[in-house]
């Protein structure tokens, strides 16, 4: 049960992530709730790393007494957590583009609600 | 606020004045390490564009602009972004493939050690391309917290 | 050291290496920096050129990113593929060579409508290149999600560079949302099938799934076409299409179609390649069924519109239909679906006109959009009701649009009539009304597409412009002079490169085992 906890936290950021993309008319709060979705997809590939009793992969940097021997079976495959790391930089980006358009809609619109940022519909 | 205009008291400012250097050097440090310990270029990178964000929350993005020009910080970040790829393709100029690691056995940072304790001139090409990720991160980072302060700020007017 | 051997590297290495290159000699010199980026991707071409006929001689290659020996796809101490492979078969060489054409076109002609800020323009639009030809170069799950990300942020960024017009920030904001969103889809099917198989290479997923799926691998599926089909425009994901065609400066909405078809490619590959034979027959009626409401929507709204640009955007809705349909037609025969349409092999036409068509609606929608970008830039003027009466100043324009609009609709001597034929014989095979549908929806093309020609060239002076510049022109001209080319000889595009992409298409077993061995 306790192995299935971030699981279900997993699926609680995505599922509030998602209301507040559907739901949330402020632009800013659109940009809020992708990035709880994203962190929640972060945390479902970090979490698909766990290994019980596993060691950090770093070679350099051995837990003392262990011997070189049984360490490769302990070591985690960091491949992992090179994925939300790529995630989280791209995330970064996302949401910087995402903000400094919402400033340039703010500058012509006057508002960041996206009911009324709607010239094109009409 | 104050007839300073954006900028913060002048406790805050010496305060930030000091630390500036310091945090800069503890991610040139993280950047470095980054084949060793936990860390590198990007979370480097992270904590040096956050020694600019604290200048841009002590003295006001304006002042920091003028300092800094944001077009420098973008020349700064092509070049980390230059080094990455032209490193990785000397990787097939001078060993096997696009980012082989071509400096393994190499004076220079040859040293590949199995376990236990590395010295710093280790890991062949990484430790370059984490200074070359970090480049590009300090670069980008701190040039979009500089534009989004400063574009926040002109839209108050 | 064979520099023929790193073909598939350096096809990423150039584009990404002139796009930091480009803010430096753009401080130096503008001059320097449209000649360096247009080297860079002269370059790009010819190696793409190069590496597509080696394809097509000696079969799939690999390339093993890092690796002591480029083919190693499996290392020594490793059962599976743990490296970034990146993997060139028949398909992924010809949606390489329309990208790189399609963006070299498009480079050409932004050089006669970009005045400010060209260093970020050409950076960002190398940073483009780069994400399509990642896209179509990678083999690896993973690695798609990081070009399919590049693609997105760098075309945001695009779609939105005009931002004095408040419209353009608008559709901007609304594709990078939908891009992030259905980015986010691709990761989650990345840590679900990364989390069944500990893997992350296409080939060796699909070894592992091998014809028999279970639950997380059918999630994975409806994440990964609904992403794919998000980012290609089909119908009911396509509002955001005509907003970004529409508002983006007059090359970009060329290279767009180039970058939605990227993301098509990616369907494909999932659909073909990585789940095959173990999909359900429901998945490809639902395919042709989701291609004839964006037919429908595409002719239908496109109907409405005033403002020109927005009018062609919907017109690529509807091209985009008819991709899907074929595909969804040849999907549904190759997983033996409809017992005649199967067993008489029509389903491999319809695949190969609906893969045609995918080179055919970038040209053609293409050059549509070149025309009314060079009419957007000398007039100042978008909408049809203030338009008209061009054909006095812009004679060679008005026959390049006529020559785009005779292709969008299918008339015989171009291009769009070559592929939309093999549709049209083919799908009548899964159903008649099928073919009705298109063949009327075509129609309807031809009759707006008259009437838009109609509303901006013929008719009265209205005022006094001059002919586009001359580097638009060109754009335009190499387009349309291979329009009526490839609608002359269509053979030769069938032939040599068509069918090609459809062995490889149905040959999912070597692309498996050119990494698995």
């Amino acid at each position: 049960m306790i192995y299935n906890l971030p699981f279900l936290t997993v699926v609680a950021l995505i599922a509030i992530g998602m209301y507040a993309m559907l739901f949330k008319k402020n632009l800013i709060k659109i940009a809020i709730g992708l990035t709880i979705v994203e962190s929640g997809v972060n945390l479902f590939l970090i979490t698909l790393g766990y290994r019980e009793g596993g060691i950090a992969p770093i070679f350099t940097n051995l837990p003392p007494g262990m011997s070189p021997e049984e360490i490769p079976e302990k070591m985690v495959l960091p491949v992992p957590q090179a994925l939300t790391l790529t995630s989280i930089v791209i995330g970064v980006a996302v949401l910087a583009l995402i903000l400094s358009l919402a400033i340039r809609i703010y500058r012509h619109y006057g508002t960041l609600n996206a009911e009324e940022v709607r010239r094109l519909k009409e | 606020m104050n007839e300073n205009g954006d900028r913060m008291s002048i406790i805050v400012q010496t305060i930030a004045s000091i630390l500036f250097p310091l945090a800069l050097i503890f991610s040139f440090y993280v950047i470095m390490h980054g084949h060793l310990t936990p860390g590198g270029g990007f979370q480097g990178g992270a904590i040096g564009a956050s020694a600019v964000a604290l200048l841009i929350v002590a003295f006001g993005a304006k002042y920091v602009e003028g300092k800094m020009e944001e077009e420098n910080l973008s020349i700064f970040e092509s070049l980390g972004g230059l080094v990455f790829v032209i490193v990785s393709i000397l990787g097939f100029f001078l060993a096997a493939t696009f980012l082989t690691n071509f400096l393994v056995g190499e004076p220079l940072f040859g040293i590949i050690p199995a376990w236990g304790e590395a010295p710093l001139n280790s890991g062949g090409v990484l430790p370059i391309l984490n200074l070359a990720v970090g480049m590009k991160v300090i670069g980008g980072l701190a040039s979009v917290v500089l534009i989004l302060a400063i574009a926040s700020k002109e839209g108050e007017k | 050291m064979n520099l023929m051997e790193h073909l598939p590297a350096l096809i990423i290495a150039i584009p990404l290496i002139t796009a930091f290159l480009t803010p430096l000699v753009d401080r130096a010199s503008k001059k320097a920096r449209n000649v360096l980026v247009f080297i860079s991707l002269l370059i790009t071409f010819i190696l793409v050129v190069l590496l597509v006929q080696r394809v097509f001689d000696k079969g799939i290659i690999t390339y093993v990113m890092g690796a002591s020996n480029p083919t190693e796809t499996i290392p020594k101490q490793a059962a599976v593929p743990i490296r970034i492979v990146l993997e060139i078969d028949g398909l992924s060489a010809f949606m390489l060579l329309i990208s790189i054409f399609i963006s070299f076109i498009g480079l050409i002609y932004s050089f006669a409508h970009i005045k400010e800020g060209g260093g970020r323009f050409y950076t960002l639009f190398l940073l483009m290149v780069v994400g399509m030809i990642g896209m179509e170069l990678t083999g690896d799950l993973f690695n798609l999600f990081v070009f399919l990300e590049i693609l997105s942020i760098s075309s945001a960024a695009l779609i939105a560079f005009e931002f004095k017009r408040a419209t353009t920030i608008e559709a901007g904001i609304k594709y990078i949302i939908i891009s992030s969103i259905s980015a986010l889809f691709v990761l989650f099917a990345v840590g679900l099938f990364y989390g069944e198989y500990d893997l992350l290479n296409m080939a060796a997923i699909a070894n592992e799934i091998g014809g028999a799926l279970s639950h997380i691998d059918k999630i994975a599926l409806i994440l990964l076409f609904s992403a794919f089909a998000m980012k290609a425009g089909i119908a009911p994901m396509h509002m955001w299409m005509p907003d970004a065609y529409g508002e983006a400066p007059g090359a970009i909405s060329m290279v767009l179609i180039a970058t939605t078809q990227a993301s098509l490619y990616a369907l494909l590959r999932v659909c073909f390649t990585i789940y095959n034979e173990a999909l359900h027959v429901v998945f490809p009626i639902a395919l042709i069924l989701l291609g004839l409401a964006s037919i429908f929507i595409g002719v239908t709204m496109a109907l409405l519109q005033d403002d020109i640009k927005r009018l062609i955007a919907y017109a690529a809705v509807a091209e985009v239909g008819y991709i899907v349909l074929a595909i969804g037609a040849g999907l549904y025969g190759f997983l033996g679906g409809g017992d005649k349409f199967a067993s008489l092999e029509m389903w491999k036409v319809a695949l190969k006109g609906g893969i045609f068509h995918i080179f055919n609606d970038v040209l053609d929608i293409g050059l549509l959009f070149l025309v009314a970008g060079g009419i957007i830039y000398v007039t100042k003027e978008r909408s049809l009701n203030k338009l008209g009466g061009l054909a006095h100043s812009m004679k060679y324009s008005s026959i390049l649009f006529l020559i785009g609009l005779a292709a969008v609709a299918g008339l015989p001597p171009m291009n769009g009539f070559a592929s939309k034929i093999i549709i049209y014989e083919s799908i009548y095979g899964v159903s008649p009304i099928l073919s009705i549908v298109a063949i009327l929806a075509s129609i309807v093309m031809l009759a707006i597409f008259v009437k838009i020609f109609h509303a901006i060239f013929t008719g009265p002076k209205l005022a006094e412009h001059g002919e586009v510049p001359k580097y638009m022109l060109a754009s335009m001209i190499v387009l349309a002079g291979l329009i009526i080319f490839f609608g002359l000889f269509p053979d030769i595009v069938l032939k040599n490169l068509v069918n090609p992409a459809v062995n490889a298409l149905m040959e999912y077993g070597k692309y498996i085992s050119a990494v698995m061995g």
